[in-house]
């Protein structure tokens, strides 16, 4: 064996547009990193295999599963989560619209929604209800049966599309 | 569950990443996306892995033309593939599996060179390089070799890579005029791994398909194809048919699986104008 | 008797309407406080190495080589727990010929379900706790394992638990003098099989529990991811030896629990006791693997059904065996036999005929436990009444709508008591259904589903009445012997600046708890909702009470917090009478200002009367009462539980060559009696909806006959996405109770009640004419396939 692995990692990240210097072990997860060693717990880990999609957070501009994204690969990334795009009002409308169709229940899944719903609605023009669907579909909801979601993710993507034209 | 892990490491070169398996000593393995790599440790379904980090390598990046082949990096992630404009005008039939594969947060990491070299029975990608007659570029200790997609694929998530090499690109003839690409599949949600699924290639009159989720890999049904050649749908559904040994398992029978293939290939044939 | 609350133009008109929950906003920005979102000082975790087999003899456990792992700090087996916890039996006294033995916390001698607690891990992280517990050997012994429920009562079955002679839990047949009378010389007999398959909840936010013992005090806390926390302080008090009045149980957020968070688990009861041995904080976060196996099951029902119809279209009678498997132990403490008691109760719920028998049979068997999940026993009982009800229909070439409407019982005939036995206050079938044709405009779809059919297009209408069961009387569980709590109670208190405080023994899991009991107040006492803030999940502070289950929170609690907030106005009216000079009954409270009642003109703001009682008490009259505090409890007592109605419809598309299903739409018109607020009570309703969804077409945990689970991740066990889910119309029918000023009754469990059979008689009415019908749930693309007989083999 070798000593060119290491079991300690030592990472120079950006999280939230803050510089963050740690060590994590080296099965470390995004979401563990978050969680566990920057007390981020906006974004929850449902079911670390990658299908829940509660653990969805944007890294380098691209939303990710944060539970199949290896801590030690993310020297020089840039990862924003719910508190940092709360922080700087990037997903405001879409948590109005959130909260004013109800489109939560329990709360858990939505921060990993309000990311994946941003990156939809960031791409512009208005989706249809199928494409907005389909987007959502890798993110598990158990409270709302998904119907709120799609509206609150409708509405706010109409109003971009019409605030762009006006 | 949390992955337990045997160690780390980030490959700077090929060169050093070839060293750091060798070093590993049977241990080591590939890091690029994680997209199937970090969900198995999470499961526990291995432990103790030394982990070569490629996704460094520069090389393995991006698309490049060499004559009448394209030649796709390794690291190319699933959302490269669907937008490329290199891969979207030769060689369609990715461009148009790509969005087929989970959902936007696994392409986004997730890459083409990870998915041949993981070699799930049911993924898209293996299908299509075997349709397309890819080949696969691997690198090792005793240098660069090509296989042919058709030879890669031996069983559930066994390929024809040796100990310590790695997966480099994939290298796909570029399309020909009229040649017509179409992958299908049949899952139960939006994302999932397919049932069943078929991608067609027909190339100069010749039709290539490959199915997915019906056997152990992915397998291109030649006499499904010669009887689609001539023309032939129902022999070719039949023929299909005979060639599968789809598993069993919760999602559905091998019956079933061979039954969908069937309907599968009818639309096909249906879509491309052929079922008359 | 009901309040008045129709009139849109009352002042203060909060209830009925839709006012934003008040946590939402926190949710969304990622502030939720989710139990395993809590660190505190020294804590330590735990992870559980649980039995693989379905049945094994435990031999010796070896842990040396798991003590000696990095980070390690404790390894406990049955025998070092049972030093700090008693066992449990989750039984009722009034579920006569019920067995069930003893369950530790840990399995002691013979683990019975692949996934049971073993041994415990405690260390640093739980990353080492993992790590070790794979490294402890357990010399496991298998043994036969009972899987099939059909069989478990075969002489030739192998009884699993030694002290009993056989493998049933409990069997319990409700029936009419004379049931077969219907049968005898009826027009129309139809017979079919139902299986309904085994669900598990799948709760986001897996069980999750943190367990602090303070020695110093003779204290435990736990923050849990629960749905009852009086209940569970209690029964950890009871098993752990420590004085009700020294555990404290904490419920913050919770990421939906559904039932699956309102029962006693062995490894969060291990994680307790091991707190207390250790004397530090304990962390237990259920992976999701170990959810599968560990959570709770539910359903899991075959059941053989007829129903007898004379030659008008009216149903005589039904007569139904149902049975069902619940593992190895029945669940503690609301038992494992009342999905199945209430399949006994709930069949033919909707109609007036005479006739009636249904026996349930329970048995143990080695899988996981079944127990209590959303809609208990409803979704069995409807989808085999209206399985039958729609074949009937079919049978007699009667259109469903007017079968049904033949057959429900007629809005004017209430109160009522069933053939099984229900006593009913008030339900509105009739209206319902109208309110349903209307609603999804019943003939244009039936003209073109004709139309499509003509073109190969096969689409299908299903329709599915049925009845929920909502505030529960101490009947439930209470004359049992358990104590758990029926009734519910609110303390309201009025601060200085006129906001008010609200504890409630009712829980928030997301269904809008806050809000509506927000509403409530803010309506009773005469203020606006944003001045209502709204405490739950603390049985330090709240008043004792139920929780959440049954969909009894709006109808007990809400009353309950009705009744305390019109004590507090009254309070505070009797201060300003005495403050202004005046009569209290000449005074109003209208947002938040005291004022005349006849002109509504002000007198008087409510944060100046606090000042005067918090700050100036001296220039009040020394005799006047001054408490701006009021509590209030409620039970229900002139019915067991008041039951809710409604209807839904599902229209499907059938793929007839790959047998996938397409959910067109579905419509569901419900009645809940008193709406507090419509947007949360349409989202119960479409996210209940979705749940009976998940289990018509993609949910079942299967087991092969070893009694492994064959899908226990959340690749394989299929849940509902977005993708294939409808957009679903929702109605109401406002049929109060009269039970309460309040009049509202529950509405979280209707849309699971209706929708499996609403579907399965979608994919019917699609299928039929080809010569198919599936009742077998899930309704896979292969079981739609083989159903139409083009599968075969």
């Amino acid at each position: 064996m070798t000593d060119a692995f290491r079991n300690r990692i030592d990472l120079e990240l950006t999280v939230n547009g803050e510089a963050v210097e740690l060590t994590v072990p080296a099965g470390r997860h995004l979401i563990d990193l978050l969680r566990l060693d920057l007390g981020l717990t906006g974004s929850h880990a449902g079911c670390e295999h990658g299908v829940c999609g509660a653990c969805t957070v944007l890294v380098d501009g691209a939303p990710v599963r944060g539970c199949l994204t290896l801590a030690p690969q993310l020297g020089g990334a840039d990862v924003w989560t719910i508190e940092g795009l709360t922080d700087r009002g990037l997903v405001a409308d879409l948590q109005a619209a959130f909260v004013a169709r109800n489109a939560l229940q329990c709360g858990y899944c939505t921060p990993g929604m309000l990311v994946a719903a941003k990156a939809l609605i960031d791409a512009g023009g208005t989706p249809s209800r199928a494409e907005i669907r389909e987007h959502m579909s890798g993110n598990y909801c158990r409270c709302t049966g998904y119907e709120a979601i799609v509206d609150a993710v409708e509405t706010v993507a109409r109003d971009r599309a019409e605030g762009a034209m006006s | 569950m949390k992955a337990q892990v045997g160690g780390y490491a980030r490959a700077e070169d090929m060169a050093h990443a070839i060293r750091l398996l060798a070093d590993a000593e049977g241990m080591g393995r590939v890091l690029a996306g994680g997209q199937s790599l970090v969900a198995a440790l999470n499961m526990g379904l291995s432990f103790g892995d030394l982990l070569v980090d490629i996704t460094g390598l520069s090389d393995l990046r991006g698309v490049r033309e060499e004559d009448d082949r394209l030649v796709i990096g390794a690291l190319m992630r699933h959302a490269d593939v669907a937008t490329d404009p290199l891969i979207a005008r030769h060689v369609p039939l990715l461009a148009q599996a790509a969005p087929l594969i989970a959902h936007e947060a696994i392409r986004n990491r997730g890459t083409i060179g990870g998915s041949l070299a993981h070699a799930d029975p049911a993924a898209e990608f293996p299908a299509c390089a075997v349709a397309l007659d890819a080949v696969i570029r691997l690198t090792g200790p005793d240098g660069e070799r090509e296989v042919a997609a058709t030879d890669f694929f031996r069983d559930v998530f066994e390929t024809e890579m040796r100990e310590g090499e790695i997966l480099t690109g994939i290298v796909v003839p570029k399309t020909q005029a009229g040649e017509r690409h179409v992958i299908r599949e049949a899952a139960r949600r939006a994302g999932d791994y397919a049932i069943a699924g078929l991608a067609v290639v027909i190339r100069g009159g010749a039709h290539r398909i490959a199915a997915f989720g019906t056997g152990p890999t992915p397998l291109l049904c030649t006499v499904a194809m010669e009887r689609l050649d001539a023309g032939d749908v129902d022999g070719a559904v039949s023929a299909l048919s005979d060639a599968l040994d789809p598993p069993s398992d919760t999602q559905g029978s091998a019956a079933y699986r061979r039954h969908l293939a069937g309907v599968l290939l009818h639309r096909i044939a249906t879509e491309l104008g052929e079922d008359v | 008797m009901n309040i008045k609350f129709d009139d849109p133009n009352r002042p203060n008109s909060y209830i009925g309407r839709t006012v934003p929950r008040p946590n939402a906003g926190r949710l969304v920005a990622g502030k939720g406080r989710y139990v395993d979102d809590i660190t505190l000082p020294r804590m330590v975790h735990v992870a559980f190495l649980r039995c693989p087999h379905a049945h094994a003899k435990i031999g010796e456990i070896d842990t040396e080589e798991a003590r000696a792992q990095k980070g390690v700090l404790g390894i406990f087996t049955a025998r070092d727990l049972a030093q700090v916890c008693t066992p449990w039996e989750g039984k009722l006294a009034h579920l006569e010929g019920m067995k069930t033995p003893p369950q530790s916390a840990l399995a002691i001698d013979r683990a019975t379900w692949a996934g049971e607690p073993v041994v415990a891990v405690v260390a640093r992280t739980r990353a080492e706790a993992e790590a070790a517990a794979a490294l402890v050997i357990v010399d496991f012994e298998p043994l036969p394992a009972v899987t099939d429920m059909r069989s478990a009562l075969d002489k030739d079955t192998p009884v699993l638990h030694p002290q009993f002679d056989d493998n049933l839990c409990f069997r319990k047949e409700n029936a009419t003098a004379t049931p077969q009378k219907a049968f005898d010389g009826a027009h129309t007999v139809v017979e079919s099989e139902f299986k309904i398959g085994r669900h598990t909840g799948v709760t986001l936010e897996p069980r999750v529990i943190i367990a602090d013992w303070n020695g110093g005090e003779g204290e435990l806390t736990a923050h849990v991811s629960n749905q009852a926390p009086h209940m569970l302080q209690v029964l950890l008090a009871k098993h752990m030896g420590i004085p009700e009045s020294r555990v404290r149980v904490i419920c913050g957020d919770v990421g939906g629990s559904f039932g699956v968070k309102v029962h006693v688990y062995p490894d969060e009861v291990a994680t307790a006791a091991i707190a207390k041995i250790m004397g530090r904080p304990v962390k237990f976060c259920a992976d999701r693997l170990e959810s599968f196996t560990s959570d709770i099951h539910a359903r899991d029902h075959e059941a053989t059904g007829r129903i007898a119809v004379d030659e008008s279209g009216k149903i005589l009678g039904f007569d139904v065996d149902d049975w069902t498997g619940i593992g190895p132990y029945s669940i503690y403490p609301r038992t494992s036999a009342v999905e199945g008691l209430q399949v006994t109760n709930l069949i033919g719920g909707p109609y007036d005929f005479e006739h009636y028998r249904v026996r349930s049979t329970t048995v143990f068997q080695n899988k996981g436990i079944c127990a209590q999940y959303r809609a208990v026993g409803h979704p069995v009982a409807v989808a085999i009444t209206e399985g039958l009800v729609d074949m009937a229909a079919a049978e007699m070439g009667i259109d469903p709508i007017e079968f049904r409407r033949r057959n429900v019982i007629r809005d004017d005939a209430y109160p009522v008591t069933t053939a099984a036995g229900l006593k009913l206050e008030g339900l509105s079938h009739e209206k319902s259904l109208d309110a349903l044709v209307e609603a999804m405009d019943y003939d244009v779809l039936r003209a073109e589903q004709a139309d499509l059919r003509k073109r190969g297009i096969h689409r299908g209408i299903g329709i599915a009445s049925f009845i929920e069961l909502t505030n529960p009387s101490p009947f439930m569980y209470g004359i049992g012997g358990a104590r758990i709590s029926a009734q519910d109670g609110c303390t309201v208190r009025m601060d200085p600046d006129g906001s008010v405080v609200v504890l409630t023994g009712v829980t928030e899991q997301g269904q809008g708890t806050e809000a509506i009991m927000a509403q409530i107040v803010a309506e009773a006492v005469g203020i606006r909702p944003d001045m209502v803030r709204v405490v739950t999940g603390d049985t330090r502070v709240t008043p004792f009470g139920g929780g959440t289950w049954a969909s009894r929170g709006a109808g007990i609690g809400g009353e309950a917090a009705l009744k305390a907030g019109r004590a507090l106005r009254d309070q505070i009216l009797g201060i300003a009478a005495s403050m202004l000079q005046a009569k209290a009954e000449g005074l109003d409270i209208r947002d938040g200002q005291i004022v005349d009642a006849a002109s509504g003109e002000d007198r008087l703001p409510l944060e100046e009367l606090g000042r005067v009682v918090y700050f100036r008490g001296d220039t009040l009259p020394k005799d006047l009462s001054r408490e701006l505090m009021q509590t209030r409890h409620y039970i229900t007592s002139d019915y067991p539980y008041a039951f809710t109605n409604g209807v839904q419809a599902s229209y499907v598309e059938v793929d007839t060559e790959t047998g996938f299903v397409k959910l067109l739409k579905h419509w569901c018109v419900e009645d809940c009696g008193r709406i507090i607020n419509p947007q949360l009570v349409d989202e119960q309703i479409r996210g209940g909806i979705v749940q009976g969804i998940g289990g018509a077409l993609f949910e079942e945990i299967v087991y092969d006959d070893e009694g492994q689970i064959q899908n226990g991740s959340m690749a394989d066990y299929l849940v509902p996405m977005s993708g294939e889910m409808p957009d679903m119309v929702i109605r109401h029918v406002e049929t109060p109770t009269q039970e309460s000023e309040l009049g509202a009754k529950g509405a979280g469990e209707a849309g699971t009640a209706g929708a499996p059979a609403a579907v399965m008689n979608a994919i019917n009415d699609a299928i039929r004419p080809l010569g198919g019908q599936v009742t077998r749930m899930p309704f896979t693309p292969e079981r739609v396939l083989r159903a139409l007989g083009t599968l075969k083999d």
